[in-house]
């Protein structure tokens, strides 16, 4: 009798733990090993690009909290700054510093969920993502004291934003930025030389430099492979180019490389926090803006480095009043252009911790 | 007008594309090149070899229906050389449209490519696995079509009524919203004729 298995069809999802979501993989398995992998996604798809295009410029905000509902400050900037440059509408410096503000402290709160959810696909389970939500629920406070809500945030607007913070958010904030440091570095602490973390991350889920740029993979999961691709640095916005700050790239493109890239870029968050609170000027936090906004007839692509990388708007105008295409160029979708090809030879655990490194949020994937 | 920072003019590209693949470029514009649709592949694999653009990454590819055809576009860009190009391929049949795979020359279209299939309806010949992406198979309709109506047009309680835009709206007065009488859809067709477009009908 012959002592090798037939490969079998194994579905993950989707509402396994461990897929992030309502996402949902089935893996061709020979064995220990897997053969090929398909995604099945679509279980939250809204169709918003659709709906986009019969609600006014403004009202299309609160979708993209909808979308990457864990970055929804960068969601809401991206777009902001899309309709600003079809419109030609001016933003005040205060609310430039604002923007810069709000979209770096969801970048440490995403980083947070991001490395927090894919230690516990690893084997940590919990410990240290209970320990990262505590910083999350932190920014979660200061976004509740300043807008009225923890995610869907809906704050940006064209022409800045909306809402000056309170006065009690300036205190919370900078006992924040006091206090991240020494969190990053009890992490390190925790994980970077954990012998578990290393055995389970290290040369697991290899993405070559050029594969990655060839696949369209952006933020951590491109500058993991060691691409220095930052759009901050890049094509600066608001004003990033003003601030003084480094792009952390990996060296062997491994899951523990794209873990260490979000850590280290949490710490260049709190650098920039710190010099954006040194810097912001007194004045308008948002210029008047019509209500009616007609943007003349044009289209942009508008984008922003968001935590899982480029969030880009495509907006095309024929004058009218809702835009006549919305397209949202959604990282978490394109990151996982190569997933089957990493997946394909490698163990089924492998494959857990190679997706949690990606980093993905559904409801941007469907959108 | 809104071009990104880092845009390269839509001429200089058209100029070097002119003398390296002739006929390819049908439409230039200060922001973007039009191409020809079953060129696109050639144009994107020859700007990501070239030296002088080395449009190294497909960073977004999306597609615009316009009624009589359709746009797919794709921005590239160099991370070398730090700019962004724009290319449209025009896609002249509307009834079966169907383009070259850009997955060849870049693997990021795979799932791009994927999605413009599922709502776009547009075919790309070449593509290792067009399938429906986010609408199962089978799924009658591709919902981004201009011609798809959403459920707002449909039952005409639009979100924001005053500053709705439809595709049979009023000319006269872009900004009234027409009543749900007006939309012609199958079942209602009858109606219509009957509403004439009174206010109300449909309500």
């Amino acid at each position: 009798m012959n002592s090798t298995a037939e490969p079998y069809v194994l579905n993950i999802g989707p509402q396994h733990p461990s897929t992030h979501g309502v996402f949902r993989v089935r893996v061709v398995m020979d064995g220990e090993v897997i053969r090929d992998l398909d995604m099945i996604v679509g279980y939250l798809h809204r169709s918003m690009e659709k709906l986009a295009e019969e609600r006014t410029y403004t009202q299309n905000i609160p979708f993209t909290d909808r979308a990457d509902y864990l970055a929804a400050m960068s969601g809401n900037l991206g777009l902001a700054l899309g309709i600003e440059r079809l419109a030609g509408i001016d933003v005040p410096e205060r609310a430039s510093y604002l923007r810069v503000i709000f979209a770096e402290l969801q970048r440490v709160a995403s980083h947070a969920m991001a490395n927090g959810t894919l230690v516990s696909d690893a084997g940590a389970w919990q410990t240290p993502l209970l320990y990262m939500f505590r910083e999350r629920e932190k920014i979660l406070d200061l976004f509740e004291m300043t807008c009225g809500a923890r995610l869907t945030t809906n704050y940006m607007r064209a022409g800045g934003v909306s809402f000056e913070p309170p006065a009690e958010f300036w205190p919370a904030l900078n006992e924040l930025v006091a206090e991240l440091p020494g969190r990053i570095d009890e992490y390190m602490e925790l994980l970077a030389d954990n012998e578990i973390f290393l055995a389970r991350t290290r040369g697991i889920g290899i993405i070559t430099p050029e594969d990655a740029i060839n696949g369209s993979l952006v933020g951590p999961a491109l500058r993991g492979s060691g691409v220095p691709w930052d759009l901050r640095k890049a094509e600066p916005y608001c004003v990033y180019d003003r601030f003084d700050f480094d792009v952390p790239v990996g060296t062997r493109g491994d899951v523990y490389d794209r873990f260490m890239c979000r850590m280290m870029e949490t710490r260049e968050s709190v650098r920039i926090l710190k010099q954006a609170i040194a810097q912001i000027p007194p004045g308008p936090h948002k210029n008047d803006v019509p209500l009616a906004l007609r943007p003349p007839v044009g289209e942009v692509y508008s984008r922003v480095e968001g935590p899982r990388g480029e969030n880009g708007f495509y907006l095309v105008s024929d004058g009218g009043p809702a835009p006549y295409r919305f397209h949202l160029r959604a990282p978490s979708l394109i990151n996982l252009s190569l997933l089957r090809e990493l997946a394909r030879g490698a163990s089924l655990p492998d494959a857990v911790v190679t997706l949690g490194s990606i980093d993905i949020v559904v409801g941007e994937i469907d959108r | 007008m809104p071009a990104g920072p880092h845009q390269l003019l839509g001429h200089r590209v058209a100029d070097a594309l002119e003398a390296a693949l002739p006929g390819a470029v049908i439409g230039r514009h200060v922001e973007w090149i039009e191409v020809r649709s079953d060129r696109v592949r050639d144009v994107l694999r020859w700007l990501h070899d070239s030296e002088s653009f080395d449009a190294a990454q497909l960073s977004n590819l999306t597609s615009v229906d316009r009624h009589t055809h359709f746009e797919v576009v794709y921005h590239l860009q160099s991370l070398d050389l730090n700019h962004q190009i724009v290319v449209k391929a025009i896609v002249e049949d509307h009834e079966n449209p169907l383009l070259p795979s850009v997955y060849p020359v870049y693997k990021g279209a795979l799932l791009q490519e994927r999605e413009v299939y599922d709502l776009m309806g547009i075919r790309f010949d070449g593509h290792p696995d067009l399938r429906r992406l986010f609408l199962w198979e089978g799924y009658p309709a591709f919902p981004l079509r201009k011609d798809f109506l959403s459920l707002g047009q449909i039952t005409g309680k639009a979100v924001n009524p005053g500053l709705q835009r439809f595709p049979f709206e009023d000319k006269e007065s872009p900004d009234r919203m027409l009543n749900a009488g007006n939309i012609v859809t199958g079942e209602r067709e009858a109606s219509a004729g009957n509403a004439g477009g009174s206010a109300g009908a449909g309500h």
